[in-house]
């Protein structure tokens, strides 16, 4: 039941217990047993033998040369063609590889790591014919007979011309000396370089690049809407347009502005100073809207320009006052650069500024006429008659309340006018503002007396204007910072608004009856619309930089919805209205929103009584 | 011509009155016209008794001058219709009696 027997070996050493405990070492070197130890070799350098230490141990026990060449090598390829087997190394040579003998065509060794074969096949441009024939040489047909006679009578009729010749030139000789002069004036003309033949080209050419170069400004005129103007609720921007500036008007201040009716993108410019100590040269410049770098007409004036105003029906004709107290009136016809009429000391010139100039409708005989407003305190008409201005006094402005007899010739009682204005629909009817602060009502008819006196200001007015819809209603304003607005049957201003500057001049808009636009000296341009606002302005923009440029002048485009206001360094900035500043009221749903001059009229009224209810209840 | 003597007076005076060159009709430029005119004068008086070596002497100058294809003819009675280069003809009379017709055609 023992698991194991150990079977020994019959022949095994018998061995005790102390004999198989005892160790015996084996060292195994790599040595080579059967090399020889004991080599000895002269040394010639120690004279004796020396055994060497170095002795080969290696001992080579089977030995056998491979017959094996690889394939693809550079010696495969020798022993191949040293043999005379077919070239190509890789080849087989197989019975079996048939294939690869019948297509044994090898291309020229290439760069086995990176070539690659391309070919690419170019366009062949097409090919073109093209022929051309000119015009032969223009020809024509002569034909003549020549013979004796014909050249005899063809000689005598030459020898008669010659002969008649040399009698006319007899004859010319004594006049030669006086052609000689002339003929020397003939080149001279001609040389100098004449562009009026050009100049409506140029013109034209002119306008072009202006509105290229200024295109995006010509698209905010027409299309632009502020549409921030929606989240403003009332209150509305002008947007900056065109400038006009002319290099030769850049001392002068703006004195003028007014509208070509006919052209509504012409207007003029009068250019002078209001300063009394630096008054020089004027200058009346006309410029389009179409061309904002040059104005279309100019005319270099001796004395300030202060006012002007362009006939509505005649669009050419433009009456200009002076500040040197002479009026002359302008036609954009004529070539020339003077005045068609002008005024003289001879015949009834003011002796001060004109300070505004209006045309009236033609008189019964269809004579132009204009009037005209001056600081001696006279208000004249004159009328255009062949070619001359033939004046007729009006009025003579009293300092005190009525009218002085008109010849009684005493400077000191005269007040002086400093503005005017007709009524639009009743012919007679017109207000004097003067400079003492007063607003006279007169009549043309009425030389005697004023129909009624206002005590507007307590400055002088700057400017007086009917409103364009409501007959009672004009509007004044003042150095005395302040516009007010007057029905004229009240001897008290119905509404009076502070500008906190000198207003220089206020003007009603020409589509609503209750907006109207006024600038300050402080370079602010104001619009108010007291429909939406009675209180304040629903535009308050300065437009020009404040403290250096005071503005003088705004005016209303018949049309657009744009204004220009001019300032006191010769510059008209044209400004575009936003849609807050020319709202219609608000109709309601399906109602159809009446228009025209009725409802303008009705609009202001309503304000009206609305002011006088509150009067009545005050008293 | 009547009398004799008269007569021959009359035909010197004639001939020395009208021995100028006289242009009948031409459309060239005023430059080449008096050039023209003066090679045709010089040459009828070189070969005053030849035409031919004249219009051969005027037809050879002309065409170094402007141009290949000249014509000329010279001859004291001749009828001719010619289509010629637009400002390229001249014809005009000579020396009394002659009468020269120089035009371009190709």
């Amino acid at each position: 039941p023992h698991g194991k027997a150990l079977i020994k070996p019959a022949d095994q050493l018998q061995l005790t217990e102390a004999e198989l405990k005892e160790e015996i070492t084996r060292i195994l070197t790599a040595n080579n047993p059967h090399a020889p130890q004991n080599i000895v070799r002269y040394s010639f350098k120690e004279r004796s033998y020396k055994p060497t230490a170095a002795v080969d141990q290696l001992a080579v026990h089977f030995v056998l040369e491979g017959g094996l060449v690889y394939q693809e090598s550079d010696e495969s390829c020798r022993l191949r063609a040293k043999e005379g087997l077919p070239d190509g190394c890789g080849e087989e040579d197989r019975p079996d590889s048939v294939a690869s003998k019948t297509n044994k065509k090898e291309p020229k060794l290439t760069n086995q790591f990176n070539f690659s074969e391309r070919a690419s096949q170019t366009l062949n441009n097409p090919l073109r014919e093209r022929s051309c024939q000119t015009e032969p040489p223009p020809r024509s047909v002569f034909s003549a007979t020549a013979n004796q006679w014909e050249i005899y009578d063809a000689y005598v009729e030459e020898l008669q011309k010659q002969e008649r010749n040399k009698e006319k030139q007899k004859a010319a000789l004594s006049r030669k000396d006086r052609g000689k002069s002339e003929k020397m004036t003939v080149p001279m003309e001609s040389q100098n370089d004449d562009i009026t033949r050009v100049a409506k080209a140029a013109k034209i050419f002119e306008r072009m690049v202006n509105q290229n170069t200024f295109d995006d400004i010509a698209q905010d005129f027409k299309y632009f809407e502020d549409a921030s103007d929606e989240f403003r609720d009332q209150e509305g921007t002008l947007l900056p347009l065109w400038k006009f500036q002319y290099e030769k008007a850049k001392r002068l201040s703006v004195t003028a502005l007014c509208w070509n009716q006919k052209y509504q993108d012409l207007f003029a410019a009068g250019m002078g100073s209001y300063d009394f100590s630096k008054q020089g040269r004027g200058m009346l410049v006309f410029y389009s809207l179409k061309n904002c770098a040059f104005p279309e007409y100019i005319y270099n004036t001796n004395s300030g320009v202060l006012c002007l105003d362009i006939h509505e029906q005649h669009s050419y004709m433009v009456a200009v006052g002076f500040y040197d107290g002479c009026v002359a009136v302008y036609s954009l016809k004529k070539e020339g650069r003077e005045p068609v009429f002008k005024s003289s000391a001879k015949n009834g010139q003011h002796t001060d500024p004109v300070w505004q100039v209006r045309w009236q409708n033609d008189d019964m005989d269809n004579n132009h006429n204009f009037y005209s407003v001056s600081s001696d305190g006279r208000i004249v008409s004159w009328t255009l008659i062949k070619n001359e201005l033939v004046f007729t006094d009006i009025i003579r402005l009293p300092l005190n309340g009525y009218v002085s007899d008109l010849h009684s010739r005493c400077p000191s009682s005269t007040a002086c006018g400093t503005s005017f204005d007709f009524h639009k629909q009743i012919d007679y009817l017109f207000l004097v503002g003067t400079e003492e602060g007063k607003i006279h009502k007169c009549s043309k008819t009425y030389s005697g007396q004023f129909l009624e006196t206002y005590r507007a200001h307590s400055m002088a007015v700057d400017a007086v204007r009917w409103n364009h819809f409501h007959p009672k209603v004009f509007i004044s304003c003042s150095s005395d910072w302040t516009i007010k607005i007057w029905d004229h049957t009240i001897s008290t201003p119905v509404f009076i608004f502070y500008l906190n500057a000198a207003v220089g001049d206020v003007t009603w808009s020409p589509y609503s009856s209750t907006v109207f636009a006024a600038v300050t000296t402080d370079g602010t341009v104001h619009v108010f619309d007291l429909n939406i606002n009675k209180y304040e302005a629903i535009c308050q923009q300065p437009v020009v930089a404040k403290k250096k440029t005071k503005l003088t002048h705004v005016e209303f485009n018949p049309i657009y919805p744009i204004i220009i206001v001019g300032d006191d360094r010769g510059n008209v900035t044209s400004l575009k209205l936003s849609p807050n500043l020319r709202k219609k009221p608000k109709a309601k749903k399906g109602q159809e929103l009446p228009e025209g001059p009725e409802v303008e009229v009705a609009k202001m009224e309503k304000l009206l009584s609305l002011l006088r209810e509150r009067e009545q209840s005050k008293v | 011509m009547a009398g004799t003597g008269d007569g021959k007076k009359e035909e010197a005076d004639y001939k020395r009155l009208h021995s100028f060159p006289l242009i009948r009709h031409t459309d060239m430029p005023e430059e080449m016209r008096v050039e023209t005119m003066e090679l045709c004068v010089t040459a009828c008086e070189k070969f005053a008794t030849n035409n031919e070596s004249a219009a051969k002497m005027i037809k050879e100058s002309m065409d170094k001058k402007f141009g290949s294809s000249w014509h000329v003819v010279i001859g004291e009675g001749f009828g001719f219709e010619v289509t010629h280069e637009v400002k390229n003809l001249l014809y005009m009379f000579f020396g009394g009696s002659l009468a020269v017709c120089v035009w371009k055609c190709s």
